[in-house]
């Protein structure tokens, strides 16, 4: 799979099935929709994409985390389109001989996705909606 | 010469618009579409956002051709 946008519910599971017996260890981060921000309630999520480049971003952050950390495979999947609470909205499964470059290389995934992938989400509110990163 | 220019979330809704074109002279950069367009629609005023060409992203200095597609990329807040 390597990096993949998707419409649909994310299986994290089949992420987890994904390695072979040369990894030791598997990282997964699972990003859910919270239900709060700065303590107020949200009722749900709305992410969109810039498709085309998002999926380019993706896949050459696959291939730096690939080539700057000791790991052997990197899954990264992003989700779009309105989404409950609770619901996953990424997973990264990073697979490695060790534990130490998997959890390095999967916090760089998401920190560097959160920064350089061309995707908003939305958040709504009781008494109205924003798009996160618009806020002064 | 032409160029499509796409705009996403906050700007989207701001605009009115995903999508719209723009009339620049030949070997314009991406600052001159930028410059352009803010002249065209002075709602992207204060807006904050980066810019990319053909779904890579794209500095002031690149010369944009005829044809190309630049998208305003306001702040990314995946994950």
């Amino acid at each position: 799979m390597a990096i993949a946008l998707v419409e649909a519910p994310i299986d994290v599971a089949a992420l987890t099935a994904a390695g072979g017996a040369e990894s030791g260890g598997l990282v997964l981060f699972v990003g859910r929709v919270r239900g709060d921000t700065g303590g107020r309630r949200v009722l749900r999520l709305e992410y969109e994409a810039y498709g085309p480049m998002a999926r380019r971003e993706l896949e050459r952050l696959e291939e730096r985390v690939r080539a700057g950390f000791d790991v052997h495979r990197v899954d990264i999947v992003h989700r779009i389109g309105v989404l409950a609470l609770g619901e996953v909205a990424v997973a990264i499964a990073v697979w490695s001989k060790h534990r130490a470059a998997g959890f390095e290389a999967c916090r760089f995934a998401i920190d560097e996705l959160k920064k350089t992938v061309p995707i908003w989400k939305k958040e709504f509110f009781e008494d109205g909606a924003v798009w996160v990163g618009d806020r002064p | 010469m032409r160029v499509r220019v796409l705009l996403f979330a906050g700007l989207r809704e701001r605009l009115g618009t995903g999508a719209l074109e723009i009339r620049v002279e030949h070997a314009a950069t991406v600052a001159d579409v930028v410059a352009a367009l803010r002249s065209e629609h002075p709602l992207l005023d204060g807006q904050p956002f980066a810019t990319a060409l053909n779904a890579a992203y794209a500095g002031a200095a690149v010369t944009v051709q005829d044809g190309d597609e630049l998208a305003l990329i306001p702040p990314v807040s995946g994950g």
